[in-house]
């Protein structure tokens, strides 16, 4: 029973960090029908912000603020600035090649995730860095459920990500923004001619999933400690079966995705072995494509000639 | 020039308005005049002469002659399935690292005791090779029979989930066989009778030989029934399907030759190499296969070669700082002398930068003597004729160059949005900094330079000219 509490615990951690991910490549699939491969990247790029932005007020020993303050700052910082970035990537990469065949931007999104990496690795170099997040968020205030222990930086994860994704389901359903954005994504030129921009739409939903990318880098480095100019490509990899399991282009559809697979791997490398729990994920994933191509909460495409 | 539609005549139009005169004009023509097989003839004759260079020489160069011939080869393969069928492959290096596996099973102990170096099934070149190629081809059309039922992105993603899978099972699965992270050495050079390739030299007359034949083969199935099909699927499946083409059946084709082509090359590399390990494999050498079909031009034989020219020479060059110098001022030169137009802007641009330049370090010298002390990090005479033109501060700290790393990006971003005499203008700054920033700090990690040049070729390729340097331009017909 410990065990499984443990697992189910760390599984949705996960999952909730991989559901922050795949929103972002679920909403930009939805709007520009693009696979955003630097999605993976961004998150790595937040996880760098938030380490720089701890260092900045003091390390992990002599921290100048008090420490929920810093974590807000963290992730807030983080998530502006990779936020920007991501616009930034769409305005300058990706918005000169709309028109383009299907397999430019793809590629040009290769080159950026590619760029974005070692990038990172000429300026920050390639050791991996600490968070060290239990010095100052010690474990002392964790919660105790039948012998196991929930630390804080666990129920921040979760809390936030909650938080984040309720956010955005309001956002898209009840806010012009939202609206426009769902016009965009189910007919672009359509959009276009009824007045909305276009334009702008698609830069604030590139805007919106990097910072929750952002944000996501941020507390994956709480949570797991050490972060490397690499950790972006896997995560992505992972993040996309999630956004692929739910039904790309849905956005509950990536949450539960998340979940899913955080849940997946969580379990099976905790009662299976833990080498073959990629292995599993990418199981899965043949598996969805196979049985139920869409998705589970996916519409089918139509084929317009 | 093949018989073109009407369509496509029209579209053409505008191409053949705007052709050019002058040298650039009639070095077209020249080339729109030579046929296909005697520019394979060419390929052979620079193949040969550089093969007699090395006959004698540096080891290295060898070793250069024989990744360009091998990048080349990886090159042709991808090109067949991205190219030509237009489904984008990110699981291709798992084909080209099954090969190596596969031959190198039948050229060690691996099916043996691999720890004590005895027994196991070892097969001279002749059958290995064979036995290597068809197997991944099966392996690639079981994948492409998946892949089948996915359509663009998720096919995209689905092989690069198998790519990294592969690699993780060859470093995972059975280490007694496939040698986990150790990978497999020692492996038997080729081998037929008596007849023994022993040197880097006799590998590159290999490869040579592989590629040329390649390249007539796929020339004559570029033209074939089967080729046009691979274009059609491409360009507009459902029309091709209207066609009466079998859609599915051309892509699993596409995706068996493509495997077919990359396991030829992994036994060649795993021979030349003697080794194999799982890291060889990884996302890193998939991008710079595909960096060299997109520059060279996916669709396009002698575009695919070209590419892998280009892009493992450019990579050799980074290695040393002379050579790296010559490549990257090499380029900036080619790169203004290409974009800025007439003749008298590109002389102001450059009085320009000279003139910032010599100010800029003038100004900076008179506050801080330190900041200027530093010496490039270029070698050779550009050290010494750029000692008083960059910005270099002493000991050349890496905040410096990083900062100015970040700039460099911002200011490039901004040139391309601006137009005209503004882009003029803020040319002569970013040039400036730009040549800083490689004096100060990307000469000084040649490995994350060449890497960060690689995801750039891919970007800037597809923002400027999407058909690469030998690819024809996509008709799009409305």
């Amino acid at each position: 029973m410990q065990i499984f509490i443990q697992t189910l615990v760390s599984g949705l951690v996960v999952g909730c960090l991989y559901a922050l991910i795949a929103l972002g490549y679920t909403m930009v699939y939805g709007v520009l029908k693009l696979l955003n491969f630097a999605h993976g990247d961004l998150y790595m790029v937040g996880a760098f912000v938030g380490y720089y932005v701890m260092r900045w007020f003091g390390g992990p020993s002599a921290l100048v603020i008090p420490a929920p303050l810093l974590v807000v700052l963290m992730m807030l910082i983080a998530g502006l600035g990779v936020g920007a970035l991501g616009m930034g990537i769409e305005r300058f990469a990706y918005r000169p090649l709309r028109n383009a065949p299907r397999i430019a931007p793809l590629i040009t999104a290769l080159g950026i995730s590619f760029i974005l990496e070692d990038s990172v690795l000429l300026l920050f170099g390639g050791y991996p860095r600490d968070y060290s997040a239990s010095d100052y968020l010690p474990f002392s205030g964790s919660i105790h459920i039948d012998g196991v222990n929930i630390w804080s930086v666990q129920i921040i994860v979760v809390a936030v990500s909650v938080v984040m994704m309720f956010g955005l389901r309001e956002l898209v359903n009840r806010t012009l923004f939202g609206k426009s954005m769902r016009a965009v994504a189910s007919d672009r030129e359509a959009a276009e001619m009824l007045g909305i921009n276009v334009n702008r739409t698609i830069a604030l939903t590139f805007f919106i999933g990097s910072a929750m990318a952002g944000v996501a880098g941020v507390m994956s480095g709480l949570a797991f400690g050490q972060i490397t100019n690499v950790i972006g490509f896997l995560a992505g990899l992972k993040a996309f079966t999630a956004a692929v399991v739910g039904g790309i282009g849905s956005i509950p559809g990536a949450m539960i995705g998340g979940l899913v697979i955080g849940l997946c791997e969580s379990f099976s490398s905790s009662y299976i072995s833990s080498q073959y729990s990629d292995l599993i994920v990418f199981a899965l994933l043949i598996a969805t494509m196979l049985l139920r191509p869409q998705g589970v909460f996916g519409r089918p495409p139509l084929q317009k000639v | 020039m093949a018989p073109i539609g009407v369509d496509e005549w029209v579209a053409r139009s505008g191409d053949r308005r705007e052709r050019h005169g002058g040298w650039r004009g009639g070095f077209a023509r020249v080339d729109e005049r030579l046929g296909w097989w005697p520019r394979l003839l060419l390929v052979g004759v620079a193949a040969f002469v550089y093969g007699e260079f090395i006959a004698n020489g540096n080891i290295n160069f060898a070793q250069t002659g024989f990744n360009v011939v091998l990048y080349a080869l990886l090159a042709l393969g991808l090109n067949i399935v991205v190219g030509w069928a237009g489904l984008l492959d990110l699981g291709y290096i798992a084909f080209f690292g099954a090969g190596a596996y596969v031959y190198a099973m039948f050229s060690s102990h691996a099916f043996g005791n691999l720890a004590a170096g005895t027994g196991g099934v070892i097969l001279p070149a002749v059958a290995s090779i064979p036995i290597a190629v068809v197997g991944v081809a099966v392996l690639g059309l079981l994948i492409g029979l998946v892949a089948l039922r996915l359509s663009g992105d998720y096919l995209a993603i689905v092989t690069l989930f198998v790519g990294q899978a592969f690699a993780e099972a060859v470093n995972s699965v059975a280490p007694s066989t496939l040698g986990g992270a150790n990978g497999l050495f020692g492996l038997n050079n080729f081998q037929v009778g008596n007849a023994m390739i022993g040197s880097t030299i006799g590998y590159y007359w290999f490869a040579v030989i592989a590629l040329l034949v390649l390249m007539a083969l796929l020339h004559l199935l570029d033209t074939s029934r089967t080729g046009r099909a691979w274009r059609a699927v491409r360009d507009d499946p459902l029309a091709a399907e209207a066609m009466s083409i079998p859609v599915n059946r051309v892509k699993v084709m596409a995706f068996t030759f493509g495997a077919a082509v990359a396991a030829l090359a992994g036994t060649v590399f795993a021979a030349q190499q003697s080794s194999v390990f799982s890291t060889n494999f990884s996302a890193n050498t998939l991008i710079l296969i595909y960096a060299c079909l997109v520059l060279g031009g996916a669709g396009s034989i002698s575009g695919a070669v070209l590419g892998g020219v280009v892009v493992t020479v450019a990579q050799q060059l980074l290695t040393s700082p002379l050579d790296s110098a010559y490549l990257f001022y090499g380029v900036l030169i080619i790169a203004l002398v290409a974009r800025v137009r007439p003749w008298r802007h590109l002389a102001a641009v450059v009085a320009g930068i000279i003139a910032f330049g010599l100010a800029t370090r003038a100004i900076v010298g008179a506050i801080s003597a330190r900041a200027v002390a530093g010496s490039p990090g270029s070698a050779g005479w550009f050290a010494h004729a750029l000692k008083h033109f960059v910005i270099v501060p002493s000991g050349s700290p890496l905040t410096y160059g990083n900062v100015l790393y970040i700039v460099a990006i911002v200011m490039l971003v901004v040139v391309v949005q601006l137009k005209g005499v503004r882009r003029l203008i803020a040319v002569v700054p970013t040039v400036y900094i730009g040549m800083c920033c490689w004096e100060a700090r990307l000469t000084l990690d040649p490995g994350i330079t060449a890497q960060i040049m690689i995801g750039a070729i891919l970007i800037v390729t597809m923002a400027a000219r999407p058909q690469g340097l030998l690819g024809s331009r996509r008709v799009e017909v409305v």
